[in-house]
C-alpha cells in the first residue's frame, strides 16, 4: 500500500505541475489523472486538495457533479449508450433493454468478467444516423440489437 | 499524378465505417497498382450518404455513397476510381440535389478539403476576415458585426454585435486587466451536430472568428469549451490550434501585427447544464457547473469576474465571413429580422438526415418532407421536436410554420440550436413527456428548487398519469408544477422543460389515457 501511495502522490504532483498557471485547472487535472489511471482514486483527493490549495469538499463536489469522473476503476471497456430523443426516435429504448439483458447489468455497473462498464450518455452528436453508442473513443451509428451483439463479440475476442 | 480520393474523417462518417473504407481503398489500389492519394476531408453534412466517397476529376468531384468497406472491392471491379455504372455512383457531388439546393454560407467549406490543412483553408478564402480585422479599429469591427444582423446561434438569438459592444465598453478590473473570449462548444441538445460538423470540417473558421472577436473587444485570451462526448472533434481542434500557433495565426504576434490572442481547448466532463453560459464559466473556473444569477451579465463579469464574450461556435465562425465579405453580404442572405442563414439538423427518424443551411423562411414541412424524405422507418411521421430536449413537440397541424425566430415564437416554439427530431407513429408521447422531466432531473445543476425538485416530482406525477391514478388531480398538479418551473427557475433548463411536457399533453392527450 505504501509503495502505491507514493507513486500516486508522484502522479498527482506531476499532473498538477504540468497544469501550473492554468485558469481553473481542476477539471484538466482530474481529466489527466483519470486518463492515466482510469479513475481518480479516493486517496488522490486529499493530495489534489493539498497541492491546489482547495478543500477536499471542493474536489469531491466537482468529482460528483460531472458524469465523467469516477472514483472506482471501470471495466476494460466503457460503453456509453445514448438515451436522448434522436436515438429514442429510432429505437434506443429497445436497444437499451437488449443491451442490459445481454450484459446482465444496468447503468453504472460492470460485467462480472470485468469486460464492460455500461454508462448512459445524453447525445453523441450522431443524431442523423441513430441509435448511437460509444465504445471507449469510438462512436457507432445505426446500432441495432444485432449490430450491438457483433460489437460485443469483437470486444470479447479482443480481450 | 496520384488520383485524389476523399473519405471523410467526420465522427458520423467514422461511426458508419469511414476508417475501414479508407483502408480498403488504400489496400485495393495498392493491389491493383493504382496511384491514389486518400484524403480525409470533413463531411459535407449529407449524413444519409456517409461514408461518401469523392474522386477528383477534370470535370469536378464525383461521388459514391453510402459506401461500406465491403463495397470497395466491387467498386474497383466496376472501374473505380473511374466513373462506372455501379449502383452506388451518385455522379458529380455538386449536382446531388440535397446539397445543390442548399445555400451554404457558414458551411461553404465543409467537406471540401483536409480540415487541418492551412493551405486548403487559405485557398478557400480563409483568413481573409482576420487580415482585414487586423487593420481595423476595434469599434469598426464591432460596427461591421452589428450591421450584419448576426444573432447568437446557440439558441438564445441575442444580437452578437451588442454583446461585443458591452464587453468592449466594460472597464474590466484594472488589477487583472484581462478580457476573455469563450466559445461555447458544449453542444448538448439531442438532434444537433452543426457545431461538431463545423469544428471537424472547418476548424480554422472558428479559430479565425475567435481571433477577430479578441481583436474587437480587446481580449488576448480565449477558450473553446468542448464537450467530452466529441472525441473526434477534440483531436481535430487540438491539431488545428497547434498548427495555427505554428503559423502565427494564434499567439503573441498574430501575423506580424504585434497583436496577441492565445487560445486554449478545454474539455467538459459530461454535464448538459454546462451549455448554459454561466454554468460553463463556473466549469471553466474549475468548479461545479452551477448557474449564476444574472445580472451581472458575463459581458460585464464573466470568467474570473472579467468582461467575457461567450458565443456559440456558429456565431463565432460566422464572424469570419462577415469580416471577409462585409456586413451587407451576410445581412442580405436573410429575410425580415432573422439575418444570415438558417442552420438546421435533420435527425431522429428521418430518411435523409444531416445538416441543411438555407436562407430563413422555409417551413418545417418542406424541410422534413422535401429534404428529409420523410421517416427512415417509412411509417407516418407523428411528432417533431424542435430546438432540442427543451423544445416543444409539434403535431402535424403545426408543420407549416416558417422556421424563423418570430414565426416560431407565435406558436410557442423555438428554433434553439436548430435541432429537428422526427418521430414516427410508434412514439408514445407520454413516455416522451416523462423523459423530458427525467432528463431535467438527471442534468439539473441543483441550484434552484423548481428545477431540482420539480423535475423529480414531474416524473412521479407523469407516472401516476400513465398509470391512470387520480387523473384530474394529477393533471392539475402537473400543470401547477409546470407553472412553478417556468416562473421560478433560474435558467432555461428548469424554465423550458415544461414546454415538451405541455406540448405532448396538449397535442397528444390520447397517449396519456392508455
Amino acid at each position: 500500500m505504501q509503495a502505491s501511495a507514493v507513486s500516486l502522490q508522484e502522479i498527482v504532483d506531476s499532473t498538477i505541475e504540468s497544469h501550473h498557471g492554468k485558469v481553473g485547472a481542476l477539471l484538466p487535472v482530474l481529466h489527466s489523472i483519470q486518463d492515466k489511471l482510469g479513475h481518480v482514486p479516493k486517496e488522490a483527493v486529499p493530495m489534489i486538495a493539498q497541492a491546489m490549495n482547495l478543500s477536499r469538499a471542493e474536489i469531491h463536489g466537482v468529482m460528483t457533479f460531472y458524469h465523467d469522473f469516477r472514483s472506482e476503476p471501470s471495466g476494460e471497456n466503457i460503453i456509453h449508450l445514448c438515451r436522448a430523443e434522436a436515438c429514442q426516435a429510432m429505437g434506443a429504448r429497445e436497444l437499451e433493454r437488449h443491451v442490459m439483458e445481454s450484459l446482465g447489468i444496468g447503468y453504472g455497473e460492470t460485467t462480472a468478467d470485468g469486460l464492460v462498464t455500461l454508462e448512459p450518455v445524453y447525445c453523441l452528436g450522431n443524431c442523423a444516423c441513430t441509435p448511437s453508442i460509444r465504445i471507449n473513443d469510438e462512436i457507432h451509428a445505426r446500432v441495432s440489437s444485432e449490430k450491438f451483439d457483433d460489437l460485443l463479440t469483437r470486444l470479447q475476442e479482443k480481450s | 499524378m496520384a488520383i485524389r480520393i476523399f473519405v471523410p474523417r467526420d465522427a458520423t462518417a467514422c461511426a458508419l465505417g469511414a476508417d475501414d473504407v479508407a483502408e480498403a481503398i488504400r489496400t485495393g489500389a495498392q493491389g491493383r497498382g493504382l496511384d491514389v492519394e486518400v484524403i480525409r476531408n470533413g463531411s459535407r453534412g449529407a449524413f444519409w450518404l456517409e461514408p461518401l466517397l469523392e474522386v477528383e476529376t477534370d470535370a469536378g468531384r464525383v461521388a459514391w455513397g453510402p459506401v461500406a468497406a465491403a463495397d470497395v472491392a466491387g467498386l474497383f471491379e466496376a472501374g473505380f476510381p473511374g466513373e462506372s455504372d455501379h449502383p452506388l455512383l451518385l455522379g458529380p457531388v455538386d449536382e446531388i440535389p440535397w446539397l445543390a439546393r442548399q445555400q451554404r454560407l457558414t458551411f461553404v467549406r465543409a467537406g471540401l478539403g483536409n480540415p487541418l490543412s492551412l493551405e486548403d483553408y487559405k485557398s478557400l478564402d480563409g483568413f481573409k476576415g482576420l487580415e482585414r480585422a487586423l487593420a481595423m479599429e476595434p469599434q469598426a469591427i464591432i460596427d461591421e458585426v452589428r450591421e450584419s444582423g448576426l444573432r447568437g446561434r446557440g439558441g438564445a438569438a441575442f444580437p452578437t454585435g451588442i454583446k461585443w459592444q458591452t464587453v468592449l465598453d466594460a472597464p474590466g478590473d484594472s488589477a487583472i486587466g484581462q478580457k476573455y473570449i469563450v466559445c461555447n462548444a458544449d453542444e448538448g441538445d439531442s438532434g444537433t451536430f452543426a457545431d461538431r460538423l463545423l469544428m471537424e470540417a472547418d476548424p480554422y473558421q472558428l479559430i479565425e472568428g475567435m481571433t477577430i472577436a479578441g481583436l474587437a473587444v480587446g481580449a488576448t485570451a480565449g477558450f473553446i469549451y468542448l464537450r467530452s462526448e466529441y472525441p473526434h472533434c477534440r483531436k481535430v481542434l487540438e491539431e488545428a490550434i497547434f498548427r495555427a500557433e505554428q503559423a502565427a495565426y494564434l499567439g503573441d504576434d498574430i501575423r506580424g501585427s504585434g497583436k496577441v490572442f492565445r487560445l486554449e481547448l478545454r474539455i467538459g466532463a459530461g454535464a448538459y447544464i454546462c451549455g448554459e453560459e454561466t454554468s460553463l464559466l463556473d466549469s471553466l473556473e474549475g468548479k461545479r457547473g452551477l448557474i449564476r444569477f444574472k445580472p451581472p451579465l458575463p459581458a460585464i463579469k464573466g470568467l474570473l469576474g472579467q468582461p467575457t464574450v461567450v458565443n456559440n461556435v456558429l456565431s463565432l465562425a460566422a464572424v469570419s465571413t462577415i469580416l471577409a465579405e462585409g456586413a451587407a453580404y451576410y445581412r442580405d442572405f436573410g429575410t425580415g429580422r432573422s439575418r444570415g442563414t438558417l442552420t438546421v439538423q435533420l435527425a431522429g427518424n428521418i430518411k435523409r438526415g444531416g445538416l441543411v443551411e438555407l436562407p430563413f423562411g422555409v417551413t418545417l414541412r418542406e424541410l422534413v418532407e422535401d429534404y428529409g424524405g420523410g421517416t427512415a422507418s417509412g411509417r407516418k411521421a407523428r411528432a417533431i421536436q424542435l430546438g432540442g430536449p427543451l423544445g416543444t413537440y409539434l403535431p402535424e397541424s403545426q408543420w407549416d410554420v416558417a422556421l424563423d425566430y418570430e414565426a416560431l415564437a407565435e406558436i410557442g416554439g423555438m428554433l434553439g440550436h436548430g435541432g429537428i427530431v422526427v418521430f414516427d407513429d410508434t412514439v408514445d408521447m407520454a413516455q416522451q413527456a416523462r423523459f423530458a422531466m427525467e432528463f431535467c432531473a438527471v442534468e439539473s445543476c441543483g441550484k434552484c428548487t423548481p428545477c431540482r425538485v420539480g423535475s423529480v416530482r414531474g416524473v412521479e406525477v407523469i407516472d401516476h398519469l400513465i398509470a391512470g391514478t387520480e387523473r384530474e388531480f394529477n393533471l392539475a398538479l402537473l400543470d401547477d408544477l409546470c407553472d412553478t418551473m417556468i416562473e421560478g427557475s433560474l435558467c432555461a433548463m428548469g424554465g423550458l422543460t415544461p414546454y415538451p411536457v405541455r406540448s405532448a399533453l396538449e397535442h397528444f392527450p390520447e397517449d396519456f389515457r392508455r
